[in-house]
């Protein structure tokens, strides 16, 4: 996944156990992040898990109770936010409303002591970049949602920061318009190899803008990972149930042995399969299993536990089945909406050959 | 349809139509009455003629008198700024409990009367008040400072009794912008007073006009603080017409000084609005 340019521009940036306290409460809990010069890292998880006040330390908007952050090594906690050369794009962009777009894009330069014509070059440079040439005339309340974000991006981008801060930043743009702004996003990352935290509550945007996720979760991070990696195999019970729908189905471990775990459904079915570390070897398991891995069959099997069929529903190019197992649990099941075959009732339920099912233990 | 448009906005006009009224008869009325009365010549209000005006505006210590008003006016509103803009500030970055409490702090000589409020200032400044007192307890003075019936005496007490009218608009507008504005620029590398000559003073203009708007007018037609802490020999355009209308019963004279009052403190205003409509366009976005 690794496939941004290696600049020789790019930092890294290293995030060493970050606490933040608001009063007695620990917004942020110990986080310790490593960020690769170039790359894009996506704070991603439900609104009040600390994922924007670590941003805002990055930043120095917010300052740590305890814990380091490094530029390329160097720590930076001691500078005040406007010696940090950290560019930040604001959910609602923030731009000044009382300047020009152009005005907006010069005010970092000015700010930097920048002389006349250089900042005219990089001013127009910007504009240019983000495709808003035409309008640097324009106040920003004469732009579109999506015109303005690209300001935002020309304004931050303009003082070559050595990081770049993303918070939610195509929240507020409509569906079609965040797709064609991540791409663009992307795209302008990569020329310019910055290295990138993105703040989102949105795992589709996470998994497509970023090259890794830290999945955070009451001020820690739960999993720092591939998009992949988090998509197949979450460690966490949390991390399974944010990212993407799953499946849990309870059951009980019956043996482990040479890392595969016998796990006997509540459902009633026998499965071996991979056992995490750390698994007791005895006592309550959830399975997790995306809907896409399980699938539906006509005929009984000992790894097959049988199920009531519910509902089915086409979404988009899948079928999703819904369907009741024995023990009163409802699960969905998608498969790709040409392949389900006539016939036969098939009220037979399994993983399908190319699963990834996870296993958590359950306390109970 | 177009025609219930029609009446419903018909509707929405006699809506108004008891305020025009009263509006008519206690403010527009008195005012052409006063218009009226200044184009006579005598008190007895019998002739009619211009010699109240040309006497009014052929002696020059009136041109000091309108002057002199005004200057107090300009004065007040740049100790209010002075102090009431940095007490502004201070109250965005305070916790929402805080703002509370300094809020009513803010509110509460609204709360009391003028008149209290001025001898409440007599208190302080007068010869052996606590100003006084305290500095020369401190050592710091060995006579008493004479502040009663001066104008920096005047322009202090002002300065408190006008502030809530400055600092009411000023929080009003300054709570209202974004928050992030002040971090992006902090961000983009800005300092902290560049942040506030460029982001926040602009855009917190139109409260700012507002405030001095509303002190310039009361403080220069503010005729118990003017004549209790100034005195007499302090002479400022609302004891002039209380003079000519109570103490000579030269009702014309009176309603020139009052017409002056009026044209004079509006234009002001008038100028003061016009500038804060051009600032204020950027925000009202």
């Amino acid at each position: 996944m690794q496939t941004a340019p290696r600049d020789k521009a790019a930092r890294t940036l290293d995030i060493e156990d970050v606490t933040v306290r608001y009063g007695a409460a620990l917004a942020v809990d110990g986080v310790s992040l490593s960020i690769e010069p170039g790359e894009v890292v996506a704070l991603l998880g439900p609104s009040g898990c600390g994922k924007t006040t670590l941003l805002r330390v990055v930043a120095g908007f917010v300052r740590q109770a305890s814990g380091r952050v490094r530029v390329d090594g160097a720590p930076i906690d001691h500078l005040p936010a406007n010696q940090r050369n950290i560019g930040i794009v604001f959910q609602n962009y923030a731009l000044f409303p009382h300047m020009t777009v152009a005005e907006n894009v010069a005010y970092g330069l000015r700010a930097r002591g920048a002389r006349g014509p250089e900042i005219a070059a990089k001013v127009n440079r910007f504009l240019e970049t983000v495709q808003l040439g035409g309008f640097r005339d324009r106040l920003p309340r004469q732009l579109s949602g999506g015109q303005q974000q690209r300001v935002a991006l020309a304004r931050a981008l303009a003082v070559e920061p050595s990081i770049l801060l993303l918070d939610e930043p195509f929240a507020a743009l409509d569906r079609n318009l965040r797709l064609d702004m991540q791409i663009e996003v992307k795209r302008l990352q990569r020329t310019l190899g910055l290295t990138t935290i993105l703040v989102t509550h949105d795992q589709d945007e996470a998994m497509s803008v970023a090259d890794r996720i830290a999945v955070m979760n009451r001020g820690k991070v739960e999993q720092f990972d591939s998009p992949v990696a988090i998509y197949d195999s979450p460690r966490t019970l949390f991390v399974n149930g944010f990212i993407g729908s799953s499946n849990l189905l309870a059951g009980k471990v019956a043996a482990i042995d040479g890392g595969m775990a016998t796990v006997a459904l509540d459902a009633g079915a026998v499965l071996r399969l991979p056992a995490p570390s750390g698994l007791p070897e005895s006592g309550g398991v959830l399975l997790s299993v995306r809907p896409e891995q399980l699938i539906l069959s006509a005929i009984p099997g000992p790894e097959l536990w049988r199920v009531e069929p519910g509902l089915s529903l086409p979404l988009g190019g899948q079928l999703v089945h819904e369907a009741r197992t024995a023990d009163g649990t409802t699960i969905k099941i998608a498969e790709p909406r040409l392949a389900a075959p006539k016939g036969l009732p098939r009220v037979y339920c399994g993983l399908s050959p190319d699963a990834r099912p996870s296993l958590f233990p359950r306390s109970t | 349809m177009k025609e219930g448009g029609k009446l419903s906005l018909f509707r929405e006009w006699q809506l108004a139509v008891p305020l025009a009224l009263a509006f008519a008869a206690l403010f527009l009325a008195p005012l052409l009455l006063l218009v009226g009365v200044s184009f006579y010549n005598d008190e007895k209000i019998t002739q009619p003629g211009f010699a109240s005006w040309l006497k009014f505006y052929g002696d020059p210590f009136n041109y000091k008198v309108i002057g002199d008003t005004l200057l107090l006016g300009a004065k007040t509103v740049c100790t209010t700024v002075l102090i009431g803009y940095p007490l502004a500030l201070v109250y965005l970055d305070l916790s929402a409990r805080l703002q509370k409490v300094l809020l009513f702090v803010i509110v509460m000589p609204l709360l009391l009367s003028v008149v209290v409020r001025t001898f409440a200032w007599i208190v302080v400044l007068g010869r052996e008040g606590v100003v006084n007192s305290v500095l020369m307890g401190l050592g710091v003075i060995s006579e008493p400072l004479k502040l009663l019936q001066t104008e920096l005496g005047l322009v202090i007490s002002l300065t408190q009794i006008e502030m809530p009218l400055m600092l009411l608009p000023l929080i009003s507008v300054m709570s209202r912008l974004d928050p992030n504005l002040r971090d992006a620029s902090a961000a983009l590398g800005a300092s902290r007073w560049r942040t506030l000559f460029t982001v926040i003073v602009p855009l917190s203009m139109p409260g700012l006009i507002a405030g001095c708007l509303l002190v310039f007018a009361s403080s220069t037609t503010a005729f118990i603080s003017q004549t209790v802490i100034g005195g007499v020999r302090l002479i400022y355009l609302p004891l002039v017409i209380w003079q000519q209308s109570l103490v000579v019963y030269h009702w014309p004279l009176a309603a020139v000084a009052s017409l002056s009052l009026v044209v004079s403190v509006l234009s002001v205003v008038a100028a003061l609005s016009w500038a804060g409509r051009r600032s204020g366009g950027y925000v009202n976005g």
